[in-house]
């Protein structure tokens, strides 16, 4: 990579202008020794990153070029088999059922329910204070904190079509949320649960648009969407970039559906998280299981770059 | 530079924690001359097989350890439980023998064993514990068919812990609304056809449930799909060759498309993730007609005292006659009536450090005297022994129907490790059919996945 740290020095200009000497530098020993004392410190660091991300990113894309099994012959005596699980991957409808159903996943109860929902919230409470604001949030926040299998287990219950608390509210027993309307009630579930996080991330981005921006666009007769489009969005659009980046990412690796439904009926919910757990682990296929992993972890770093392109495109 | 200090410290503090930790991860290797023994069931206090978790820990623990200090053995037993379904047990139980992990005594389907043991999770019990293992007085009991179940390759894995038998459930009460006889024994499919229209008729909720789909796993295989084909004529595999899409299975996926797309069945029922236990809450309510399950039903479901859906009149109330064959004498073999049969094994873990104290163990569950003591109090089961069977099966007038009427005409699973993944294509299968494919489309669409599992057509029975 080129370096352009400073221009040329043109021939007789003194070695420095008064007042403008250069920081002193190290000298090679001294630089050295700060790299040796530098890689001392981040060897623990990167010694967990190995461990913990980096060998366990190759073990699972070596495993998804072999018929490597839970149980059976190829547990024992796993043979490599190239692309074939890749393959297989791509002719499973399932698969691409997966695909399509974690896009509407991600899509729903992210981008548009916990983006929107979380920045609705956060807007409708920024000048507020007092007991209304300190309910709401916590409302909010509770959701966030509670244990995935608790709320989850509450969430059967409330849709439940025997006995269950919406069908109660609502007045039409026997309506089968889970069964009829799993995506629907999975994005709901997920944009209830998720909110609280974009919620305080947009509060917080919310608080630094200056007063003064939007007074002004006030004076000037700017109508509250086109404070909201030309002062607030601009303002924090490296927040919202950043959570979405965030939460797609989140949303996308979610397991929690599987504690809703199963992935059921009959695979109408089964994202692509779910698919792996029911073909690694319950069906004991661990290869095409770590091929389908290799395939998520190749979309979710497009998403990845997607997002950080967008994020420095204006900066 | 004091910051640099502070540093360094830091790094030291949290290096010498982290090899602290490490060091209390590792194991002691057991202390002094106590052996300790572990056994794992999927079975807890107060959940599912809530009786065997009681008379494990109640009875199976105190009166080995007092057996083998009387040996002059310091011998001690923790009972490891799980209530999770088959199919995550079987998860777990993998990727705990996997790891070189695993209680030193552990119960598996009786199906598992052929994958279990090519995988090397499970080795023959006289390689693990010696001759004591073939020469247990035991297996004298065991009849042929039953010691088969633990059997692979020719060799003996476990000892069986049980087998068991299928038959259709019906609830006398709404039988009795509809007109129906209280010693109802159907003939054929269409009488249990005839019968579910006249439930609904009668206003039952649920006329006939059979098991289908992919939610409730092996159950749909063993309560549903293989006793179904069994009735048409079919096995899932015969000499070595797979069935594919078979006229009997045509026919079992067409009995499942005129019970759920004729309004005699609740597909939703198959399809809940929790299906199976709210079919039984539902049955146990009065909601539901005609129910196909294994004796555990009985046993492990509506018994009065430590089922998980209780019915305190279930001898009043719970009927069972033998599943029919689609028509009488076109069932395999020639039969009349079919059933299924599976069971559980117990074995010794190989990971085990004390295996000769696990057989024992595992022996002893296994006594005369324990088999009575577990089946005490009205959980009574079919155990593997003859002599004892003939004692406490004498009041039990289901267990003895299935012990005399449906044992003799039961069939069993191949005990290949290829059939796990069959039985899930199978399964499939019959969540299509539930969901609205066509019978001849959901045996076609079987057959394909088949030749993937089975390694092409070539292995596949034409």
């Amino acid at each position: 990579m080129a370096q352009a740290i400073s221009p040329p020095e043109a021939p007789g200009a003194p070695e420095s202008a008064p007042g403008t000497k250069e920081p002193a530098r190290y000298s090679s020993d001294a630089a050295g020794l700060g790299k040796a004392r530098a890689g001392v410190f981040m060897a623990p660091a990167l010694l967990l990153i190995a461990a913990f991300l980096v060998f366990p990113a190759l073990w699972v894309l070596y495993l998804g070029l072999t018929n490597y099994r839970l149980t059976g012959i190829a547990a024992a005596e796993p043979q490599f088999v190239g692309l074939d699980n890749l393959l297989d991957a791509v002719a499973n409808p399932t698969f691409w059922s997966s695909t399509w159903l974690t896009t509407q996943f991600v899509l729903g109860s992210a981008v548009i329910g916990q983006v929107g929902l979380g920045f609705t919230i956060a807007w409708l409470l920024r000048d507020r204070r007092g007991p209304l604001k300190r309910v709401v949030e916590g409302l909010v926040i509770l959701a966030w904190i509670l244990p995935s299998a608790i709320v989850s287990f509450l969430w059967v219950a409330l849709l439940d079509r025997d006995g269950g608390t919406l069908n109660a509210l609502l007045g039409i027993p026997g309506t089968a949320w889970l069964l009829d309307h799993p995506m629907l009630s999975i994005i709901v579930f997920n944009t209830w649960r998720g909110t609280a996080f974009s919620m305080m991330l947009y509060g917080a981005a919310l608080g630094n648009v200056p007063p003064s921006h939007l007074e002004s666009a006030r004076l000037a007769g700017a109508s509250g969407w086109q404070q909201l489009r030309d002062v607030v969005f601009p303002h924090i659009r490296g927040h919202i970039l950043t959570n979405l980046l965030l939460i797609s990412l989140w949303t996308f690796n979610d397991f929690t559906p599987f504690l809703l439904t199963a992935g059921g009926p009959d695979g109408k919910s089964e994202v692509l998280a779910v698919h792996v757990y029911k073909v690694a682990l319950q069906g004991g296929e661990l290869g095409y299981g770590a091929a389908v992993s290799t395939i998520i972890l190749l979309i979710n770093l497009v998403v990845a770059v997607f997002y950080l392109r967008l994020l420095r495109s204006k900066k | 530079m004091a910051l640099r200090k502070r540093s360094m410290g830091v790094v030291a503090v949290i290096t010498a924690a982290g090899l602290g930790l490490a060091a209390c991860g590792q194991s002691s290797g057991g202390g002094g001359d106590t052996i300790e023994l572990t056994i794992a069931q999927n079975a807890i206090a107060g959940g599912k097989n809530a009786a065997a978790a009681k008379f494990v820990a109640d009875w199976v623990i105190p009166k080995f350890e007092a057996a083998q200090k009387a040996k002059g053995k310091d011998v001690t037993v923790k009972f490891v439980p799980s209530g999770v379904d088959d199919e995550q047990y079987k998860t777990k139980l993998s990727l705990d023998l996997k790891s070189g992990k695993g209680a030193d005594v552990i119960d598996i389907d009786g199906i598992w064993a052929g994958e279990f043991a090519e995988a090397g999770y499970i080795k023959p019990l006289a390689e693990l514990v010696g001759a004591e293992a073939d020469s247990w007085d035991g297996w004298a009991q065991i009849p042929e068919a039953v010691q088969a179940m633990a059997e692979f390759n020719g060799k003996k894995y476990a000892l069986p812990v049980g087998t068991d038998g299928r038959v259709l459930y019906f609830n006398k009460s709404l039988f009795a609304k509809a007109g129906l006889p209280a010693d109802w024994q159907p003939k054929s499919w269409q009488e249990i056809l005839d019968a579910g229209a006249k439930l609904k008729s009668s206003g039952v909720p649920v006329p006939i449930q059979i098991n289908a789909g992919t939610a409730m796993g092996e159950a749909t295989s063993m309560q549903g799909v293989l006793p179904l084909l069994a009735g048409a004529g079919g096995e899932v595999q015969q000499d070595g060759k797979w069935s594919g899409a078979s006229q009997p299975l045509k026919d079992a996926l067409g009995l499942y498309q005129k019970i759920y797309g004729g309004g005699l069945g609740d597909p939703r029922l198959q399809q809940e993730a929790k299906g199976r236990d709210k079919s039984f809450q539902q049955f146990a309510e009065g909601k539901v007609g005609i129910l196909m399950e294994g004796d555990y039903f009985w046993r492990g479901v509506v018994n009065p005292k430590t089922g998980v859906a209780k019915m305190a009149d279930r001898d009043q109330t719970v009927g069972y006659a033998m599943i029919p064959a689609i028509e009488p004498g076109k069932g395999i073999k020639g039969q009349d009536f079919v059933s299924m049969s599976g069971g559980a094994l117990r074995t010794v873990n190989p990971n085990s450090k004390h295996p000769k104290e696990a057989f024992e163990l595992l022996a002893f569950t296994l006594s005369p005297e324990a088999l009575k003591e577990e089946t005490k109090d009205g959980n009574v089961r079919i155990t593997p022994r003859t002599d004892v069977n003939k004692e406490i099966l004498a009041g039990e007038p289901l267990l003895t129907f299935i012990s005399e009427k449906v044992l003799p005409v039961t069939a069993y699973r191949p005990p290949v490790a290829l059939y796990p993944q069959v039985s899930v294509a199978l399964q499939e299968a019959t969540a299509a059919v539930a969901g609205g494919t066509a019978p001849d489309q959901a045996a076609a669409d079987y057959q394909k996945k088949l030749e993937g599992i089975v390694g092409g057509a070539g292995n596949i029975a034409s």
